[in-house]
């Protein structure tokens, strides 16, 4: 029997079509990612069935962990440095400029005020390495307590933004005392509605949102 | 694609001191690019994050010190149930506001669990004021009300989950009040009832 010969062929292969693909798909994710703000303390929260997404400008974000220290920040650097601004005359914190623009590039702050002229001084590693042992920013039942700082970071968030959605990211695991704290702080400034940002969970059968949603559903 | 025409068509003579530059082929290997290209794609899948987190919406009531005390709504006992959140995740649940001191309310311990856990109970006092308003007990205005009182010793994580259940039992009316001493004292008895 005759063997079938078959033509050798090069192995080389155009490259070409392939590359184009290649950087295609990155530029695509290139431009799609949006990295994740660094963030001081890992937070585990908890569960719940609301599918109400986090607005992407105008946050407040209030990070609480395990141990109950609270972090605050807000999106827009522009509208951070507006806020050291006033933190700065409301407190008499006599921050310098280079200082100033730190804090608009920074991450969550979890310092009290008396040691953040000397945080902001830091360059970007130990601040973060600083923020691991940071005590939170003191928080108050009562508003009007000096000792209440957290009061302050809000106020004056507050003024340089009003449109701010106040958002609660706590761990699961911390106490109630420590959110307890939080809620009367938003509510001795009459802010009333918040949000409490959860993960996403399957919504039980045979209850009533369960029923809702279906009915919903079925309707499209 | 990747080609250029290399053959310089025509071309004139050079000179006879000009060396003559040696034809090198335009063809680049591209192997090593589309590697960093791939890896790169690689990198940025895992860090981009499609999935965005999920918030909830909470409305705590309206608070005002000048209120004065005949203009609040005063809550009926009927359509209150009352649920206490304590330690290692535990409920205690009792109907009513437990507003009479004399009189301890009927404390139930249970969890956040899908079988006759707290979701039983709320669905039970819901349907309870939904038969008493079919009755004429209750005006129709009346909704079945929750009131959530998590003690020191609760979590957050407690809290999320009884707000959850809200939603998910779709209770209109509800409120997080601070727990008053006597309710803890009822935890106290009812953890020494029961041995815990």
């Amino acid at each position: 029997m005759p063997k079938a010969k078959l033509p050798r062929k090069s192995t080389n292969i155009d490259m070409t079509a392939m590359c184009d693909v290649a950087f295609l798909l990155l530029t695509f994710f290139m431009l799609a990612t949006k990295f994740k703000p660094e963030e001081p303390v890992v937070v585990k929260t908890p569960s719940s069935i609301s599918e109400i997404p986090l607005p992407d400008a105008d946050i407040m974000l209030l990070t609480v962990d395990t141990k109950g220290r609270i972090f605050f920040s807000i999106d827009n650097k522009v509208k951070r440095k507006a806020l050291i601004e006033d933190v700065n005359y409301e407190r008499d914190l006599k921050l310098t400029e280079t200082e100033k623009n730190a804090f608009a590039i920074g991450p969550s702050i979890g310092i009290r005020f008396d040691q953040l002229k000397s945080y902001l001084a830091l360059s970007g590693d130990k601040q973060v390495e600083l923020q691991k042992e940071a005590p939170g920013i003191p928080v108050d039942t009562s508003v009007l307590s000096v000792n209440n700082e957290l009061a302050q970071w809000v106020k004056s968030a507050r003024n340089t933004n009003p449109k701010l959605r106040i958002c609660i990211k706590a761990d699961g695991e911390a106490a109630y005392p420590h959110v307890k704290k939080i809620i009367r702080t938003l509510e001795g400034w009459k802010i009333f509605k918040f949000n409490l940002i959860t993960n996403l969970k399957a919504v039980p059968a045979g209850t009533a949102a369960y029923a809702e949603r279906n009915k919903v559903a079925s309707k499209e | 694609m990747a080609e250029m025409d290399t053959s310089s068509g025509g071309g004139h003579k050079k000179g006879p001191g000009v060396k003559k530059g040696k034809k090198l082929s335009t063809r680049i290997d591209l192997t090593p690019m589309v590697d960093l290209g791939f890896l790169l794609i690689t990198f940025f899948m895992f860090t981009t994050t499609l999935a965005k987190p999920k918030t909830m919406e909470i409305n705590m009531p309206y608070k005002d010190e000048n209120l004065k005390e005949e203009e609040k709504n005063k809550l009926k006992a009927s359509v209150a149930l009352t649920v206490l959140l304590s330690k290692n995740h535990r409920v205690y649940y009792y109907e009513g506001i437990g507003d009479d001191p004399n009189m301890a309310p009927d404390l139930k311990i249970t969890g956040f669990k899908s079988k006759d856990g707290i979701r039983d109970a709320i669905i039970a006092k819901k349907k309870m004021v939904e038969g008493m308003k079919r009755s004429g007990a209750l005006g129709p205005k009346d909704e079945a009300t929750v009131l959530i009182k998590p003690d020191t010793t609760s979590t957050y994580s407690d809290l999320v989950n009884m707000l959850d259940e809200m939603n998910i039992n779709d209770i209109k009316v509800y409120a997080i009040i601070d727990i008053s001493d006597i309710e803890q004292g009822f935890i106290r008895e009812t953890e020494a009832a029961s041995g815990q």
